[in-house]
């Protein structure tokens, strides 16, 4: 059992980074990658964020709008799949709400350090798109949370990795009309390229 | 140029969402491999941005600032949920392969990022023609990204053959990179290099500049 949950846990950070095999959260990724320390705190609070609110929306999808799952209040034919998305949107929007609430409130340094990053992701796709490859893969509640660890540390390891070459790369001679965004969309590219060797593997 | 003229037409080349403002670019990457379902989503895109300018401009002044984002984000979901029900009703099949991109339109920070910056302050005929140019800018990128990655990649253009490959008895051997989602970023990068050699004020400024290593100064005995 407990290999089974690693699996799934190597999986999601390796083999289909989020980031990196799925291009989510890209926007965040390209523009808050210039220096390690802010890319640190931004993949501490996606880690934060995915492995609370991939449970929650398991959880609601379970028991509210799964074909059949209204059975126990009585109502065996419904069907709330369509408004899944505006669901899961809304309980992300919510959760890194009380979330910030929160940390203000019992930890004031975490809060500090996370504090300006939390609002930029309530439009993080990564996060939306965690939640929506776990209904795609009827994951289980257990499997969710699992999943949304993985996936969460899979988007941190991967900004950290491009903060770290993005903070070389500035001493680097790059041609003038490359500089910046440019040569860090080629830099992904080859990243992403990289990646891939980790396809297969299997535990 | 006219006011609307300008609104329409900027973002295009000048204020280009994916190239410029850094918004919108994980649908660009992945649906790009070939060129029909990048059209699809591109006419999905814009029209959910067109839309949401539209009602978000038109409510702008009756949203309590400290809900705009829930509204906001509520609005655009519900538009794209129209989307996507549209999409399934008259192409099952591919809204079937670009099906979480659309979804995740509702995350796209264009749609946000417009609806916060331009529409939460002009009228509802400028942040409609705002989100059109936006569109347009993001289609521009997405339909040269997917022409290239389709036609090089698999010798075809909207299904249609153009290289006959080698597997098919011609003479083209594709270009197995192109087919991967990860030569997207490498093309784009490559636009945005065109785009800056011809827009010169988009260069941005380095942050660290390379000391030349030039032979006359040091000779001198001077150091740059």
């Amino acid at each position: 059992m407990f290999e089974y949950y690693l699996n799934l846990f190597i999986t999601a950070v390796f083999v289909e980074n989020i980031a990196l095999a799925y291009f989510l959260g890209m926007c965040t990724f390209l523009a808050i990658s210039k220096n390690v320390k802010a890319a640190g705190g931004l993949g501490m609070a996606v880690i934060a964020v995915l492995t609370i609110t991939v449970p929650i929306n398991n959880f609601i999808y379970m028991n509210f709008l799964k074909p059949g799952a209204l059975a126990w209040m009585g109502i065996p034919n419904s069907d709330l799949e369509f408004v899944g998305l505006i669901t899961y949107i809304g309980i992300i929007a919510a959760v890194i709400q009380i979330l910030e609430m929160l940390l203000d409130k019992y930890v004031p340094a975490l809060y500090n350090a996370l504090g300006s990053f939390l609002p930029l992701i309530t439009v993080n796709c990564a996060i939306l798109g965690a939640s929506l490859f776990m209904v795609e893969r009827s994951y289980t509640f257990t499997e969710s949370i699992v999943y949304g660890f993985g996936a969460g540390a899979g988007w941190a390891l991967a900004i950290l990795a491009l903060a770290g070459v993005r903070e070389r790369l500035k001493y680097a001679d790059i041609p003038e009309g490359l500089q910046g965004l440019g040569i860090t969309f080629i830099t992904v590219g080859l990243m992403c390229f990289a990646f891939m060797s980790f396809g297969g593997i299997i535990l | 140029m006219s006011k609307a003229r300008e609104v329409l037409l900027n973002p295009i080349f000048n204020d280009n969402p994916i190239a410029l403002q850094i918004l919108g670019i994980c649908s660009a990457l992945a649906v790009t491999t070939n060129l029909y379902p990048t059209l699809l989503m591109c006419l999905a895109l814009t029209s959910v941005l067109c839309l949401s300018n539209l009602f978000v401009s038109i409510i702008r002044n009756h949203i309590p600032t400290n809900v705009r984002m829930i509204v906001q984000i509520t609005l655009i979901a519900s538009l794209v949920v129209l989307v996507d029900e549209v999409l399934k009703a008259y192409d099952y099949e591919t809204s079937k392969t670009i099906g979480v991109f659309v979804a995740l339109i509702v995350t796209n920070c264009i749609v946000m990022g417009r609806a916060e910056a331009y529409a939460m302050q002009n009228g509802p005929w400028l942040s409609f023609l705002d989100g059109l140019g936006n569109g347009l800018g993001y289609s521009l990128i997405l339909i040269i990204v997917a022409t290239i990655r389709e036609l090089f990649g698999s010798g075809t253009l909207f299904g249609y053959e153009i290289l006959i490959l080698t597997q098919n008895g011609g003479w083209y051997l594709g270009n197995n990179y192109m087919v991967l989602s990860s030569s997207s970023f490498i093309l784009i990068g490559l636009f945005i290099w065109f785009l800056r050699s011809w827009k010169v004020e988009q260069i941005e400024e380095p942050e660290f500049q390379v000391a030349r290593n030039n032979l006359e100064t040091k000779e001198a005995g001077t150091r740059v």
